[in-house]
């Protein structure tokens, strides 16, 4: 590989502040098999994160972006980019990052704007945001994946389509609480999953979004970022990759060469659902919450269409006061309410269905 | 819906923006045009800290319209840390579970939507606090 493979900006930056938000309700797997199999087919994942009627993307985003402010200690004004990345902006026209650039206190003299890569528009988001400390355009910025997915009901996506999100502050290395190393990005035209603009819910290519789109984008990515990097499964505590269910990362870290106790902390979908945008960076603050400086973080993320980021970063010693500053993943993850099929209907505004 | 008149106050519903008097120190919320303690007119904005208690609270069974999906909810008055006293919206918590000096912490979350096409209002609940401290 040559070395222009590698994305790195010649700023040394890194990861300031992270936050994560996850919905209180919980919709047990079989609760969907029950409604639609009799209990016959076996559920991907043990429960997902459902939104409250009062949630969306936008306030999503802008919790796990207060949390991130907090471990970060700067000002909201000291922010020069708020990037949200979605595939569930509550407006088809209309900017989520305006309302929570406005949120948070923000706004006005900062960059706003949404992003779209299915569930890769997250990372994509950070890499940006790399770019723009990296340069020196600027001394912090955000980016933020999110999502309330929705799933078709009865289809094989109900079970899993989840809620959540994570933002991460990006600044200069010296300030870092974790560092960035470098990244990656492996992106084909891959018709494995789509959503036209009046549809409500996606399509997807069965068995087809397997193979061709989520294991040869996460693996090929992965793999050429450690190449890249020199480096082998062994350098890396842990590795954190894209998580529509247990079944796929699961595969996908053992073929790169991972064992179980690199990925399992990262690994959240069986007990909150695919959070989409949201999946891999929610993976992420999960392992920063547990990390000891030095021990190194491999994030690959993945979205439909198809692509991957593949993020290497370095844990510092910073990390052991900020983590305790907000609400950690797993505070979220244990603060659960489980409801029923029908609540969840409520929940999700289905009983308004056409 | 009046958009204008939401435009206005989007600060202060969003994320608690309040006031800090700088003749006698009050703090202040909703912000106004006198300090509601010493009647000065003065005063610099202040971002609350967003953590208070349940001082009382009602539930609403029969909501307005434009609420009416989200009914039964809890409407509480909270004490701010800070001294101020607000109402607001409870989230995240059932109606029976609610009690007087429940410690609660601001969220910013959908307040209504004006059917399908139109806005949608965001602004500040309360709900139980997430951590300790
Ligand atoms: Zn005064």
């Amino acid at each position: 590989m040559s070395k222009q493979t590698l994305l790195k900006p010649s700023r040394a930056v890194g990861i300031v502040g992270y936050g994560a938000y996850i919905p209180q309700y919980r919709l047990p797997a079989s609760e969907v098999s029950e409604m639609w199999t009799d209990g016959a087919a076996a559920p991907p994942i043990t429960e997902k994160a459902v939104p409250g009627l009062d949630e969306d993307t936008a306030t999503i985003a802008i919790e796990a972006a207060r949390n991130a402010l907090v471990r970060a200690g700067i000002a909201p004004t000291d922010l020069r980019a708020i990037w949200v990345g979605s595939e569930s902006h509550p407006y088809a026209v209309k900017p989520t990052s305006t309302i929570v650039a406005e949120a948070l206190g923000a706004a006005p003299m900062v960059q706003a704007a949404d992003w779209e890569f299915a569930c890769k528009a997250g990372s994509e988001a950070i890499i940006a945001a790399i770019g723009l400390v990296g340069s020196d355009m600027a001394d912090y910025a955000m980016g933020i994946g999110a999502d309330t997915a929705q799933g078709r009901p009865g289809d094989a996506l109900e079970y899993t389509a989840g809620a959540g999100g994570a933002a991460i502050i990006i600044g200069p290395a010296e300030k870092s609480l974790a560092v960035f190393e470098g990244s990656i990005s492996y992106v084909t035209d891959t018709p494995d999953f789509w959503r036209r603009p009046k549809a409500e819910y996606p399509s997807h290519g069965m068995r087809f979004t397997g193979e061709p789109a989520y294991f040869h984008h996460v693996v090929m990515a992965g793999q050429i970022l450690m190449e890249t990097l020199g480096r082998t499964p062994e350098d890396y505590r842990y590795v954190v990759l894209h998580q529509p269910n247990v079944k796929f990362p699961s595969r996908a870290a053992k073929q790169l060469g991972f064992k179980p106790e690199q990925w399992e902390t990262g690994l959240l979908v069986g007990r909150i659902g695919n959070t989409y945008s949201g999946a891999s960076l929610v993976g992420l603050t999960a392992v920063l919450d547990a990390a000891e400086p030095g021990e190194r973080v491999l994030v690959v993320s993945f979205g439909s269409g198809a692509g991957s980021d593949a993020m290497s970063f370095q844990v510092t010693e910073r990390i052991r006061d900020r983590r305790l500053l907000a609400p950690s993943t797993e505070d979220y993850i244990a603060r659960r309410t489980v409801i029923d099929y029908a609540t969840y209907l409520r929940y999700r505004g289905k009983l308004l269905m056409k | 819906m009046h958009i204008a008149r939401n435009w206005r106050v989007k600060k202060q519903r969003y994320s608690l923006t309040g006031e800090i008097c700088h003749h006698c120190g009050s703090k202040v919320f909703p912000p106004r045009d006198v300090c509601p303690e010493c009647a000065q007119p003065a005063y610099d904005p202040l971002q609350l800290s967003g953590k208070g208690e349940v001082y009382s609270f009602t539930t609403v069974y029969e909501p307005p319209a434009n609420f009416q999906e989200q009914a039964p909810y809890s409407i509480a008055l909270i004490k701010l840390e800070e001294g101020p006293m607000l109402t607001a919206q409870l989230t995240d918590v059932e109606p029976n579970q609610v009690h007087i000096g429940m410690p609660v912490e601001m969220v910013t979350r959908k307040l209504m939507q004006d059917g399908d096409e139109g806005l949608i209002q965001y602004g500040y609940k309360f709900r139980p606090r997430i951590m300790a401290h």
